[in-house]
């Protein structure tokens, strides 16, 4: 009896209430945890808001704070729309790439939801947005906040100097090519505010310079110079930086419209790790929300109910529904992230002969520092690539389909078989690579000495075309450039299809 | 170490600023939108929200994407029957599930149209978007009579019904601490030395007579810091309200209505709708409003909204006693120097032909120069009668405080409502 009593004492919490304390003397404790296990995390600042400010964070793409377009509006009462008529739940958490990692807790949520949202984003999410070699090189995790501030007043400023249709047609014609404004291979420079103003009046100043030199119009009175001149090429080499490439070149911008394609390009860049990483981020933030809270309550930190209660939250969260379910919408990268990391920690303690096959270099290791190297170092295709193994692809019968739209059926091509496992994998790898899935469009040619027309490129993968919003992307795109811009959809070395900003064409 | 913060009390409407830019950008359709929702909603629900709907592909921001075609490669998870080399048909007329590439996931809503909720507020924002009330004089502020009470902050000196206990504690306890604070350090170092004292066993009797005077002291100080009154004259504080005079912010309304054999039931709802309209138009510029409901045939009657709208009588027409009862009215119960004064006549124009010329008479001399405004709508589809062209001669003379417009059915109404009482450039408004 007295036992019991004792046991009982060393709970952490009774009842599904949360306060304050509770969530400091769970966060100590998952947070001692998870330094047992080696994860190196941002210090952490945890939120509590009410369901209206998740609505309202969800808005602006989860940032705390963000510069003003009617697109956030349109999210946010497309969300309101949904949450008020129950068609969906809000998220439990949203989690900011910055240091201190802010995370927000939902008022509504109860303990148990409370202790594992801090387990999946204080801990998991964090460590891996540390860890990860792409938010290593890509993000400034201690410079983000400082920046949105920035870029917020600047546009507050443009809209009161220049008014706010302006502005927004702007940045319309940025968020269209936003995909397309990021450095793939080029470290940036780390965004910084006070480096970031003192430089943007000398930037706007040389900027504007260059352009102009670039858009000349006095006759140069050399006239084998001009001969010579003609031959130039531009841009030498084809530009994937679209954004990056009007920001620098476009002729008839103004310098604060620059400074806005700028302002979307940095945002664009930081949030490509991101887009990069959903099935490795949200996997390892479920394998260690997973593990963490099962340790708690191996502790005797949390009860049965708890733990019960919990476990039906991660098996709703890791579910994954087959192909031809009527909710189906592609893979769950949880589900598959979760699958993948729990996988590699089975295969360092109970090796079966087909991972020995399969995986000598893990099979025995410890596990934590297998896991942890796999979390640094890859990106979700890499990731896949490396470690997706016979076992998951077996559990979650898969199988790579090929379709041919001059074919009046689909392919099965590979299944989850001994002869199938290396395609398939390719095959899953190749659907989370960026450049398989957006079409490859870069600047290629500009008529500096005629119209200044520009040519836009698009190289075809499998014989994919454009799609629909083509025509008006080009809208934008020339809206920017201030002349006429076409796309050529090239397939091998025939050209298929123009589209210009008045019709598109069939070749 | 990890900080939490309580963020709830911050505002939770960060996004009210895009939702503003979504609803301007979006203005015509939501005025289609709303235009539509006044003409086809019932007369008792106008004061409401709405949804608005808008097409998706008006909506849609555009991306560089694949489109369907060429070859499409997938997984998906939870095979059944398929072994590899299997052919599956397409099903027909789509592009199957294998051109699910890409961005499968949030393909899940299909082209809805895009359908979001506007605030009552919104609404009414929408449906009175430009327009503004003619003539919106302010009552002159020598012949005010109305006065409003207003806070005109902290006094010393007032009734004990209108003490501020806040300010007088805050007061007072201020006050105890500066008076006391002497003899509280005075205490406080007898205090010390007393038990520095007692806790020397050595004593000499000299500290212990010491100890006794110190012990006096203390007892002294102690009465001293007590007789501190708690609450002093001093402290109390008052809250101080000064009388304004405010220009008249009431408004009464009259609706005048033939309810004579001629007017149909359907005549009487475009009426209703239309003062409907124009009740809640005054209900947004004005703090309070009466309305005052006349109804005609041969000889007018002030009734209730009920009687009003839904009672039939039989009969001719006079409309000149309307006017009459109207005039009396204001002469009686709402003196035009301390109300604002609106009218709203509906009539199928049916009167008799002698009537028409007294009641051109009587608006010209008598009401145009008691109202605000007055309008005056006929519903019918017929040729217009005497009234009508009387009535025209009046808004002639006086085309600042009296308009008059034609509806043929329903759908008509908001057009003219919005054309009555359209913004003009050149109005001032002070």
């Amino acid at each position: 009896m007295s036992q019991e009593t004792k046991k009982k004492s060393d709970y952490l919490s009774h009842g599904p209430d949360w306060t304050f304390e509770l969530i400091q003397k769970y966060d100590e404790e998952i947070g001692k945890i998870a330094a047992e296990f080696g994860l190196d995390t941002y210090p952490n600042q945890i939120e509590v808001i009410s369901s209206e400010q998740m609505m309202d964070a969800y808005a602006s793409v989860g940032m705390p704070l963000g510069y003003h377009h009617w697109s956030y509006g349109k999210q946010f009462l497309e969300t309101e729309q949904n949450y008020k008529r129950g068609r969906m739940g809000l998220a439990y958490e949203i989690v900011i790439n910055s240091s201190p990692c802010i995370a927000y807790l939902m008022e509504e949520n109860n303990m148990m939801m409370q202790a594992l949202v801090i387990a999946h984003a204080c801990y998991g999410h964090n460590s891996f947005f540390k860890g990860n070699y792409l938010f290593r090189t890509w993000t400034d995790a201690t410079a983000i906040i400082d920046y949105l501030v920035f870029a917020k007043k600047y546009i507050q400023d443009c809209e009161e100097k220049y008014g706010i249709e302006e502005v927004e047609l702007t940045i319309d014609s940025c968020h269209a090519l936003m995909n397309f404004g990021v450095d793939r291979y080029k470290r940036p420079v780390p965004l910084s505010l006070s480096e970031e103003k003192a430089r943007q009046d000398e930037r706007e100043h040389i900027l504007q310079q260059q352009v102009n030199d670039l858009w000349r119009t006095i006759p140069i009175m050399d006239h084998a110079e001009v001969e010579k001149k003609k031959e130039r090429i531009f841009p030498s080499e084809p530009q994937e930086n679209l954004l990056y490439f009007l920001e620098k070149n476009a002729p008839l911008l103004k310098p604060w419209q620059r400074e806005i394609i700028r302002i979307v390009r940095k945002m664009a860049q930081y949030f490509y790790p991101q887009r990069q990483t959903q099935v490795m981020n949200e996997g390892w933030a479920s394998f260690w929300h997973y593990t963490l809270m099962n340790e708690l309550y191996n502790r005797g930190k949390v009860d049965e109910g708890f733990i019960l209660e919990f476990l039906q939250s991660h098996t709703n969260v890791v579910f994954q529904p087959s192909f031809d379910a009527s909710y189906y919408s592609g893979i769950n990268p949880y589900a598959l992230g979760f699958a993948i990391y729990s996988d590699i920690k089975r295969m360092c303690e109970n090796p079966t002969d087909e991972d020995r096959e399969w995986f000598p270099d893990i099979v025995g290791k410890p596990w934590l520092e297998v896991l942890d190297f796999a979390m640094r170092n890859f990106k979700d295709e890499s990731f896949i690539l490396q470690f997706l193994s016979p076992k998951v692809m077996r559990d979650f019968r898969f199988f790579g389909v090929e379709n041919d739209s001059l074919e009046s059926y689909v392919e099965i091509k590979e299944i989850h078989d001994d002869s199938g496992f290396q395609g398939l994998r390719q095959r899953l790898a190749q659907q989370y690579n960026l450049s398989y899935r957006e079409p490859n469009i870069q600047v290629q040619r500009v008529n500096l000495y005629g119209d200044r027309s520009l040519i836009l490129k698009h190289t075809m993968d499998s014989g994919r075309p454009l799609n629909d919003d083509t025509v008006e992307v080009v809208k934008h795109f020339q809206r920017l450039w201030g002349f006429d811009v076409r796309v050529e959809s090239w397939d091998g070395d025939t050209l298929v299809k123009v589209y210009s900003s008045e019709l598109a064409s069939e070749l | 170490m990890s900080y939490i913060i309580d963020r709830r009390l911050n505002g939770k409407h960060k996004s009210s600023v895009n939702r503003q830019r979504f609803l301007r950008r979006y203005r015509e359709h939501i005025r289609k939108a709303v235009e539509e929702a006044v003409n086809k909603r019932s007369i008792q629900d106008l004061d409401r929200g709405e949804q608005i709907t808008i097409p998706k592909r008006d909506i849609h921001e555009p991306n560089f994407g694949h489109g369907k075609g060429g070859k499409g490669s997938v997984v998906h998870p939870g095979n059944k029957e398929f072994t590899t080399g299997d052919r599956v048909p397409k099903p027909e007329g789509g592009s199957g599930q294998g051109a699910g590439q890409g961005n499968a996931s949030n393909q899940g809503e299909g082209e809805d149209d895009f359908v979001f909720q506007i605030s009552q507020e919104e609404f009414l924002d929408f449906v009175f978007e430009n327009l503004a009330l003619p003539n919106l004089v302010r009552k002159d502020l020598k012949e005010i009579k109305e006065f409003s009470l207003k806070h005109a902050g902290i006094v010393s000196e007032g009734t004990p019904s209108k003490l501020n206990v806040v300010r007088s504690m805050r007061n007072a306890y201020a006050r105890r601490m500066v008076m006391s604070s002497g003899s509280r350090k005075k205490l406080l170092e007898a205090e010390e030395e007393r038990d520095a004292i007692l806790a020397n066993t050595s004593a000499t009797p000299e500290e212990k007579v010491k100890l006794a005077w110190l012990d006096e002291q203390i007892e002294l100080l102690k009465q001293k810091i007590e007789r501190t009154p708690f609450l002093d004259t001093y402290d109390l504080r008052y809250n101080h309200h000064v009388k304004e005079p405010r220009p008249s912010s009431k408004a009464v309304m009259f609706c005048i209505m033939d309810v004579s054999g001629s007017m149909t039931q359907e005549t009487k709802n475009v009426a209703k709708r239309f003062f409907i309209l124009l009740y809640l138009f005054l209900n947004r510029n004005y703090e309070k409003i009466d309305v005052v409901f006349i109804r005609h045939h041969t000889s007018a009657k002030e009734v209730t909204e009920e009687e009003f709208f839904y009672s039939r009588e039989t009969g001719g027409t006079i409309v000149s006693s309307a006017l009459k009862l109207m005039e009396k009215i204001v002469k009686d119960r709402y003196p035009p120097d301390q109300w604002n004064i609106y009218a709203a006549q509906a009539s199928d124009g049916d009167n008799w032909d002698d009537d028409s010329r007294i009641c051109r008479k009587l608006m010209e001399e008598e009401l145009v120069d008691l109202v605000q405004y007055f309008t005056y709508i006929e519903i019918t589809p017929r040729e217009h009668q005497s009234l009508w062209h009387a009535y025209e001669q009046v808004q002639a003379n006086h085309p600042k405080s009296f308009a008059m417009r034609h509806i043929v059915e329903v759908g008509d109404i908001y057009p003219v409502f919005r054309d009555l009482f359209q913004r003009r450039p050149h109005e001032s408004r002070n």
